[in-house]
């Protein structure tokens, strides 16, 4: 495959591409003006004088006069025009770079320019050295010849001058070029001759100084193998920067409508949008590790990776910064999963963690694969919009009717209205309380301020001594999905039990519908699905020391009371999860199966600990996925004014509560899959 | 080659009306775009009421920075071509140009290197989980390899071709999750796609050349992302529908790199014509150019410190430039790479920026 076109100038010399060109152009005249330009006079160079030499100090010192910038940025500058064949170096003619020295410069004349105007000609004479070719027509013979007769005649015309003792990549190139071009060598060799002849005829500094420019273009545009080019840019564009683009009535009218939409586009005031701008640079000030001081230190300075151990994504106790980041933006506590969780426990106390659970639904189903999605899409109906669901969330009627309209032909925008309704809500009012909640005052109170790192010189080699390799992220990943399996085996139990009744079979909701809520993030795609997968649940109850199976063990026992065993599950929560680290690290780095079946994919539901029957919607033999739908609704048919709801019951959300209510009872919203597979209602 | 104008002129006169006709309603449609364009300005001139560094002078200024090599990576036999940050902050995955490698490193230590099919791998992106890369480039797909704990495990046999081109792949990014990956290609387009199936999601049309980059909008609310191309413009689309909604045309060359500011509020592009520039998606307009008469080669790559007060640019002329934001100001220049900067990344927290450069090297600065 090659994206080179056979018509297409290959120099593409009026590419935008080369535009440094241009302007170096510029600078290179305004460096040869008699009066500002830099000063030259004839040097003696070996026997002979040549004319206008420059030497490297007074480029350098020019161009920092002119600039106005140091010696170091101006050498670099120089250096680059020394690549570009603008100005060459007489004396180590190979090295392409200014020495700030009296090594003598020349001024490379126009003719030799990379921006000359050769005829355009496109024989790639696949040469290994990937340069480019460069056509130009010889300024003796004047002729438009192949670039390669060119270069053949210039080695064949230095083979002459030097008696047959040509560099090694010179000697290499020549025998490659004689091979090819055999049938016309004599012609090449007659040029070279001639011009060969020319040049003895002419006065010996014009003959060195011509010598000296055909070599400079030759090493800039065929550079020895090894060497930097500067002429080389890279691949060709698609695009031909040089064809004329046929204009149709059809190309005008787009442009049109676009300038029209966006005439139309609401704006902003500029003062505003940039006071914005200054204002986040100045939040995030000292929190940016070039800025100001990242403690305890630089990983990257000193080779101590603690900053980053106390920034791991589900560390337990959070740095005081990462904390303070919260406050900035609600995004930004959502973005970080510590702090997400953080939320989470306040909404779980507030009784409303459904809002979560949702929009975490509704990112996985925008940003999850395309075979799950109206599967995904069916379950948030389920849990979070039918009437009656178990997390059933508030949103207004007039959302609610859009979305559940959307939803019998789901795609994956299809609650984004939803979605935002309840980004919204969480933001504007559960996020304020949050800040204010004992939740996270508790979280400030017990963040991590780390001192700084003092490491002498001999502690920083050890710690150079010392890197190793960080765990990978394939294993931070399965210690993510573990941890959210456990989330789902018992932050969620709670959450159902609060509106309702406890009932002996509840566990059951937390296997199969709050546990692929939980698992907002989408599922490792490259893990094996096992079929016969244990539950969350059992996974958690597997991965637990001894002495904690004894409380689980006493949380199956006492169904009665599920509030209590929740908070008991969510105060050894934490210390569970270091253990399971250690435990994981100790296990050594091949997957667990155990892992490997933490999927949302699979919907196995109960556990071997729990005396509970398996309900699973993937296996319709056992359950169809009516029955379960029916079942939620026989459940839950509590009338949601019963519910607790977080937010204070200001006079908009009341009403739109009662719209919503009276949408949802008036129009008869039916679940769209109800509708879609009636011959499922065998429950 | 085109035939010369008066060759082609048509002799039967029914066509050369027909061509006269068109022409006109050409010209005519011509002006009325330009019109409509400079209206465009226009109004957004009426709300332009400040500039920038106007604001930003009350701002006190940056002092003197110390940024130095802090590793060198080597291991690539060719031109580094692109490279990404895995989230863990010290890995990395790096493409190359001949040899078709690309290798992730660690914290310092080379962990695997994968032979790809094709030379020129452009474009290459971490998962947000990091437990998976893609990469691609003239081959015109984006393959995606997950990894995998073993280190001697052929990765090239899991690999899985998600996205197909008509043209190369010049840059690839992965969405919120694993699951979709954002392509943008030589020829002309950018696509989403769906991982699992290498479904087309949505693919969005509206650059006249190739798009040579595209970056992801920062925050979780905005479906959007931004693309920048050889027709000079960058285009803000809505992943949602498809649709262009801003356009963005005031470099004067290919256009680079552009990346979003981190608030999401505005991006910075760099292009072939020497400057970054900052557009701000709220104002709707460019609100800084950031150039210096002694910078004359093109940037090939930018990115933002975690504030977003700092703008780093590669720079073809082998240097790394780093900007003030809101000052405009040049407040450092990094000198080391041999070759051009092909590439330029700051570390997912912000501790490091790395570059690299085809001078066969990867260079981690902090």
């Amino acid at each position: 495959m090659t994206i080179r076109n056979p018509l297409r100038d290959h120099g593409q010399r009026y590419r935008p591409r080369i535009a440094c060109l241009k302007k170096a152009e510029k600078v290179l005249l305004e460096m040869q003006d008699l009066k500002t330009g830099v000063k030259s006079q004839p040097q003696r160079l070996v026997i002979t004088t040549i004319p206008h030499a420059i030497t490297g100090e007074d480029i350098i010192s020019w161009l920092a006069d002119r600039f106005q910038v140091d010696t170091q940025e101006a050498r670099s500058f120089g250096s680059m025009l020394v690549a570009l064949g603008y100005i060459y170096p007489l004396q180590d003619h190979k090295r392409l770079v200014i020495k700030p020295d009296a090594s003598l410069y020349r001024f490379q004349t126009p003719y030799f320019w990379p921006t000359q105007q050769w005829p355009v000609e496109d024989t790639d004479y696949g040469e290994c050295d990937g340069s480019r070719s460069h056509f130009i027509s010889h300024p003796v013979t004047n002729t438009y010849t192949f670039p390669y007769t060119i270069k053949a005649i210039y080695l064949a015309k230095r083979n002459i001058r030097k008696k047959g003792i040509l560099e090694l990549h010179e000697q290499e190139h020549y025998n490659r070029l004689h091979k090819w071009m055999n049938h016309k060598w004599d012609f090449i060799v007659m040029q070279a001759k001639e011009q060969y002849r020319a040049a003895k005829e002419r006065k010996k500094p014009d003959r060195v100084v011509f010598d000296c420019q055909e070599r400079a273009y030759w090493v800039v545009h065929r550079p020895p193998p090894g060497t930097v080019s500067a002429m080389d840019y890279g691949l060709d564009r698609l695009i031909d920067p040089n064809a004329d683009e046929a204009k149709t009535p059809d190309f005008y009218a787009r442009i049109m409508i676009f300038t029209q939409q966006s005439i139309m586009r609401p704006r902003v005031k500029s003062s505003v949008s940039i006071g914005a701008l200054v204002k986040y640079c100045a939040t995030y000030n000292s929190h940016d590790p070039f800025l100001s001081k990242c403690l305890p230190s630089n990983p990257w300075l000193t080779d101590d990776v603690t900053y980053w151990t106390l920034n791991m994504p589900y560390v337990e106790m959070p740095t005081k910064m990462r904390v303070e980041r919260w406050t900035f933006s609600f995004a930004e506590l959502l973005s970080d999963p510590r702090g997400r969780n953080d939320f989470r426990l306040f909404l779980k106390k507030e009784f409303s963690g459904e809002n979560l659970a949702f929009w975490e639904s509704c990112e996985d189903l925008k940003w999850g694969e395309a075979a799950t999605m109206s599967e995904k899409a069916e379950h948030i109906y389920k849990t979070f919009l039918a009437r009656g669901a178990p997390r059933w969330i508030n949103i207004d009627g007039k959302t609610m009717e859009i979305t559940v309209k959307g939803l019998k032909h789901p795609h994956r925008y299809v609650l984004d209205a939803a979605q935002t309704h309840i980004y919204m809500l969480m933001k504007k009012d559960s996020y304020g309380r949050y800040q204010k909640s004992p939740v996270f005052k508790e979280t400030v109170k017990k963040a991590i301020c780390p001192e700084e790192h003092h490491f002498t010189d001999a502690q920083l080699e050890q710690n150079a001594k010392k890197r190793r390799p960080s765990l990978s992220p394939i294993i931070l990943r399965q210690m993510e999905q573990e941890q959210r399996a456990k989330m789902a085996a018992t932050v969620d139990i709670t959450q159902l039990c609060r509106f309702t009744t406890p009932v002996p079979h509840l566990a059951v909701y937390s296997g199969i519908t709050d546990f692929p809520s939980a698992n907002a993030s989408p599922s490792l795609p490259f893990l094996a699905h096992s079929p016969a997968c244990p539950s969350p649940i059992s996974v958690a109850l597997d991965s637990t020391s001894a002495s904690e199976r004894r409380v689980e063990a006493g949380e199956g026992e006492g169904e009665g009371n599920p509030a209590a065993q929740a908070a008991a599950g969510g105060n050894v929560s934490k210390s569970r999860m270091a253990l399971s680290l250690h435990r994981l690290l100790k296990r050594g780095c091949t997957p667990a199966t155990m892992f490997a079946s933490l999927s949302p994919k699979c919907h196995s539901a109960a556990g071997t600990s729990s005396r509970i029957q398996p309900i699973s919607p993937d296996q319709p033999s056992q359950a169809p996925p009516r029955r379960i739908g029916n079942f939620f609704q026989i459940k839950v048919d509590i009338p949601p004014e019963c519910r607790i709801y977080p937010i204070e019951s200001e006079d908009e959300d009341e009403e739109n509560r009662a719209a919503s209510r009276g949408g949802v009872g008036a129009k008869e919203i039916i679940c769209p899959w109800e509708s879609l597979t009636p011959q499922n209602g065998t429950g | 080659l085109q035939a010369p104008k008066y060759m082609r002129s048509p002799l039967i006169p029914e066509m050369a009306t027909q061509e006269v006709q068109l022409n006109e309603t050409l010209t005519h449609l011509k002006t009325e775009s330009e019109t409509l364009k400079s209206k465009l300005e226009d109004e957004r001139a009426k709300l332009h009421d400040v500039e920038l560094h106007q604001v930003a002078e009350k701002v006190e200024g940056l002092g003197q920075f110390v940024m130095k090599t802090r590793r060198t990576l080597k291991g690539h036999g060719n031109k580094v071509l692109c490279m990404d940050w895995c989230k863990d902050k010290r890995r990395i995955v790096s493409s190359s140009q001949v040899t078709h490698f690309m290798l992730l490193k660690t914290f310092m230590l080379l962990e695997h290197a994968v032979t790809m099919p094709c030379t020129w791998v452009m474009a290459c992106a971490y998962a947000p989980s990091g437990c998976a890369v893609a990469c691609g480039g003239l081959d015109n797909k984006c393959s995606v390899y997950p990894l995998s704990l073993d280190k001697n495990e052929n990765l090239a046999a899991k690999k899985k071709s998600v996205a197909m081109h008509t043209n190369y792949l010049s840059a690839c990014s992965f969405t919120n999750s694993d699951m979709q990956i954002l392509t943008s290609s030589g020829d002309g387009t950018c696509a989403l796609w769906d991982v699992e199936s290498g479904q087309l999601l949505q693919s969005f049309h509206g650059h006249a050349a190739d798009v040579l980059c595209l970056d992801l909008a920062p925050s979780e609310t905005g479906n959007t992302f931004v693309s920048g191309g050889c027709d000079k413009k960058a285009n803000v689309w809505d992943m949602r529908s498809g649709q262009c909604i801003q356009s963005f045309e005031t470099h004067e060359s290919d256009i680079n790199s552009v990346r979003y500011y981190p608030s999401g509020d505005a991006f910075a592009s760099g292009s072939d014509d020497a400057t970054c520039r900052l557009y701000d998606l709220r104002a709707d307009r460019e609100v800084a150019i950031y150039s210096k008469e002694s910078i004359i080669f093109g940037v090939s790559s930018v990115d933002f410190s975690l504030s977003g007060r700092l703008l780093f640019g590669g720079y073809n002329d082998y240097t790394i430039n780093v900007w003030d934001v809101l000052k405009g100001t040049r407040v450092s220049i990094l000198f080391g790479h041999e070759n051009r900067v092909s590439t330029l990344r700051v570390s997912p927290d912000g501790t490091a920026f790395c570059t690299g450069s085809w001078d066969h090297t990867l260079r981690i600065w902090a």
